[in-house]
């Protein structure tokens, strides 16, 4: 059986220079990266350039992707979180492209690592940390004193409201890197016992179509994990910069 | 929109054209605002919309008591090694974090409500 992680390995590419003594390389990573950017670029480069009235199919894809994020920032977080739509409108098409060029074989899955989640979801922590304090000044710690708590257990309910708060980067984080993960573990897997099961001669080709057939369904299941996931990323960021926006209600 | 059409005597005419374009441009937002008004298009939207929500929703479930979890006894062991206090950190960090990672659940599928809010 081939080995399922093979896929996430990294390889160098090229060695850009050396900072420090340690080395700086591009790596498979970095170029799926690249081509994920490219990708999106091109996407809306493309889809707005015609500025037809009537959209053709790269323009609907384009307008369909601004309104959608647009629909879900105004219903998480209201007009004011508009001012966030860069952000959160570059979050989301970053993971929803690369999770889909994930599911190309041969590519590599960026998001399927937890370096780039982690940094991802820590780059909306810490943009929340900071647009809150600068907007509300210590009005912020507001989030962690929920209001009609009796005062005797008021300091243990602060205590779990900021461990929970502290928690966000990581559930935000390991999400997508696990259901990427897994999801592309689980392919591999029921594909190897495809070529497994023909190699069994005239039962074992018969026996074969099974997990072809799961496969087939699987490969469904993660197009649209690989939508929901990104989804889910730009909701929570939402969600989450409400917080920094309305931290008393 | 017609604010400047009355103190300016000798551009009467450019902002008398102005004033009338204000007027042309809120009447096209009237007609505009009646044809969007809530008809079977926007009851559509809010349906299909409604069927990613809820997956989304489960799939946040998954990851937020771990994250609780993993919070509490990472705090609990830096604070043993940083204090020398052995079990204790981990003891009563570990419980805080199970705490939270059960309130981010009950966040997370709308039984109890956001953080800051009154409830």
């Amino acid at each position: 059986m081939t080995d399922p992680i093979h896929q996430f390995e990294i390889h160098k590419i090229a060695t850009l220079g050396h900072i420090g003594g340690h080395e700086i390389a591009f790596t498979n990573s970095a170029l799926f990266m690249a081509i994920t950017v490219v990708g999106i670029w091109a996407l809306l480069v493309g889809g707005s350039s015609a500025r037809a009235l009537v959209p053709g199919r790269m323009q609907s894809i384009a307008e369909l992707s601004y309104e959608f994020v647009a629909d879900t920032i105004n219903s998480t977080a209201g007009k004011e979180g508009m001012k966030f739509f860069p952000l959160v409108f570059t979050l989301f098409m970053f993971i929803l492209v690369a999770n889909i060029i994930g599911l190309i074989p041969y590519t590599f899955t960026v998001t399927s690592h937890i370096i780039i989640t982690a940094a991802l979801a820590l780059l909306v922590f810490i943009t929340v940390l900071v647009y809150g304090f600068t907007k509300n000044g210590l009005g912020f710690f507001r989030l962690f004193v929920p209001q009609g708590i009796p005062i005797y257990i008021l300091p243990l309910i602060v205590f779990i409201e900021v461990l929970s708060f502290l928690s966000r980067p990581i559930s935000h984080s390991v999400r997508l890197f696990a259901n990427m993960l897994a999801g592309h573990i689980t392919l591999k897997v029921f594909a190897s016992f495809i070529t497994l099961l023909g190699g069994l001669g005239i039962f074992g080709i018969f026996g074969a179509t099974l997990p072809l057939a799961l496969v087939v369904a699987l490969t469904a299941l993660e197009l649209l994990v690989a939508f929901l996931q990104a989804y889910v990323f730009a909701i929570l960021t939402c969600i989450y910069l409400n917080d920094a926006i309305h931290p008393g209600h | 929109m017609a604010r400047d059409t009355g103190d300016e005597g000798g551009n009467g005419n450019r902002s008398a054209e102005e004033a009338a374009l204000s007027a042309r441009l809120q009447s096209l937002g009237e007609r505009l605002a009646q044809q969007k008004g809530p008809g079977p298009q926007a009851e559509a939207r809010s349906g299909s919309k409604s069927d990613p929500s809820a997956l989304a929703r489960g799939f946040r479930l998954s990851t937020e008591l771990v994250a609780g979890v993993l919070v509490g006894a990472f705090i609990g062991w830096a604070l043993d090694k940083w204090l020398g206090i052995s079990p204790w950190g981990m003891i009563v960090f570990l419980l805080l974090g199970f705490a939270a990672g059960v309130i981010n659940v009950m966040r997370a599928a709308g039984v109890s409500s956001p953080p800051g809010s009154g409830r």
